[in-house]
């Protein structure tokens, strides 16, 4: 299990609690995605990673409007491991090259989110899913591989948030096409959906974010009353109108794959002397 | 007082958190590319995540090359991380063929896809895998009162610990006793952690692989602590 999603949160200061939450309780790594750069500022973020870094000893990509090598820097500096890049590849291509040769292939992942077209085919998004670009998904994932990304993480806009599951023809078109590790990121709503998409889908990850934070978000709720009323639950509930999401703990996504022989790292619980 | 680790500087890798996992566990560390520092220290650390050629253009542009093998070879606890464990070795053949710091004989190579394309290897390795005692040993060495991860780093962890890896490419040491800890990716069983004299260096990241490799950090800490 790879990763937890941090998407619509928009309170700081709760970032480093929710990573600290999910670090003690067995995520392998964390993705923070910066969805709303330009509300943040880059300062904030930067402020936010050298926090998290000082109490999670798991890798942490960081991803939300970077685009140039100076920003990648800056992220790398603050404590994350990898960063996620996506409009700026999209805009420059090159600039994945020179990101690559500048940090190693393996810090840099590219985030290509796909709309499916009517025709089956699928588009790349930019602007977090916000701006259309006509080009073809499946072509842009091989392209960046040959670029020198280091992974890949694909998400289905039409699938990410609503927990009805993973596009599968979607992530194995891009497993199949590429020969760097791919994430699947956006979807899940059960835990079956995790476990098809690594067993069918033959995603070397997953990323997992609503169905983990819905759950954490009612465990704080109960436990901390400063937590209520600050935004978080207008969108948590406005999300689970879309769906009856019990949520899940990654303890319970881990032990469903285990059960069906999916290799993960069992969970110890983290919660240590830091 | 406390020991000094100074964390060397070449510009590549997520060296917070070395610092930090060093500051965790009593070491004070400091983050440096000055020549001085490095030699002063208790113990050095050598991380790193990136290209091999770069590196050690790097290394030698910041005049590091000769001190570091000086420190590696002079009794004080010397970690190597990722790409620091390959940049001890002879030669990468990473873009190309560099030389390294060539403390260690050995090279550094790329893994490659296995025959069956069915199951292609993804490169790079991105993620947790499990560290085994070396296979040669015999059944006996197993049993045996001194088992070979004790005063290392590597004591009180589990055969099969999961440790989080990121790298493309691999070192083989020449003098297979030298190496401390295997791991498998795909049909290939490589080398990730070796031991050379005061030397410890690990092919995943322990600063990365939660409270396990925090653990690693704690029993480096004690190594050091008792080489001053």
């Amino acid at each position: 299990m790879k990763g937890v999603h941090f998407e619509g949160l928009r309170v700081l200061g709760k970032l480093e609690r929710f990573a600290h939450h999910y670090y003690e309780n067995g995520a392998d790594e964390l993705i923070f995605m910066d969805a709303v750069a330009s509300l943040y500022g880059r300062n904030s973020l930067l402020a936010i990673i050298e926090r998290a870094a000082r109490q999670i000893f798991i890798p942490l990509t960081v991803g939300g409007g970077l685009r140039t090598l100076n920003d990648i820097r800056n992220v790398l500096r603050a404590g994350a491991d990898k960063v996620a890049i996506n409009t700026a590849a999209v805009k420059r291509p090159e600039f994945i090259r020179e990101a690559a040769e500048s940090f190693g292939s393996s810090t840099i992942l590219v985030s290509i989110e796909a709309m499916r077209k009517p025709d089956g085919g699928y588009e790349a998004y930019i602007e977090y899913g916000r701006e259309k670009t006509n080009v073809d998904a499946l072509e842009w994932a091989t392209r960046a591989a040959e670029l020198g990304a280091g992974e890949i993480m694909v998400t289905s806009i039409n699938r990410e948030g609503t927990g009805t599951g993973f596009d599968l023809e979607l992530t194995t078109k891009v497993v199949e096409s590429v020969s760097i590790p791919v994430i699947a990121g956006g979807g899940a709503g059960t835990l079956d959906h995790i476990f098809q998409i690594v067993e069918q889908g033959r995603a070397d990850a997953v990323c997992v974010a609503s169905l983990l934070h819905y759950k954490a978000f009612r465990e704080f709720e109960l436990k901390e009353q400063d937590f209520a009323g600050e935004g978080n639950i207008d969108f948590i509930s406005r999300h689970s109108a879309h769906y009856r999401m019990e949520g899940a703990s990654i303890l319970q996504i881990k032990n469903y794959l285990l059960n069906r022989a999916i290799d993960c790292r069992p969970y110890h619980n983290q919660a240590g002397d830091n | 007082m406390k020991p000094v680790v100074a964390i060397v500087d070449y510009g590549l890798g997520n060296l917070l958190s070395v610092k930090l996992a060093c500051e965790l566990v009593g070491l004070h560390a400091c983050i440096t590319f000055e020549q001085n520092e490095i030699l002063a220290a208790d113990a050095v650390v050598l991380p790193g995540v990136g290209a091999f050629g770069d590196a050690m253009a790097a290394l030698e542009r910041l005049d590091l090359v000769v001190p570091l093998r000086e420190v590696a070879t002079s009794g004080k606890p010397f970690i190597g991380v990722c790409l620091g464990l390959q940049l001890l070795m002879t030669e990468s053949y990473e873009f190309g063929k560099h030389a390294g710091l060539d403390v260690i004989s050995g090279s550094v190579v790329r893994f490659e896809n296995p025959v069956d394309p069915r199951a292609p290897l993804k490169v790079p390795q991105i993620g947790w895998n499990q560290i085994y005692r070396p296979r040669h040993l015999s059944s006996s060495d197993y049993l045996s009162a001194t088992d070979l991860w004790t005063g290392t780093p590597l004591e009180s962890l589990d055969e099969g610990e999961y440790m989080y890896f990121l790298h493309s490419f691999y070192a083989k040491p020449e003098d297979s006793d030298m190496v401390l800890s295997v791991a498998r990716y795909g049909n290939i069983e490589f080398c990730s952690s070796l031991r050379y004299g005061s030397i410890y260096a690990f092919q995943f990241h322990p600063e990365r692989s939660g409270q396990k490799g925090l653990q690693v950090y704690r029993n480096l800490s004690a190594i050091i602590a008792r080489s001053k």
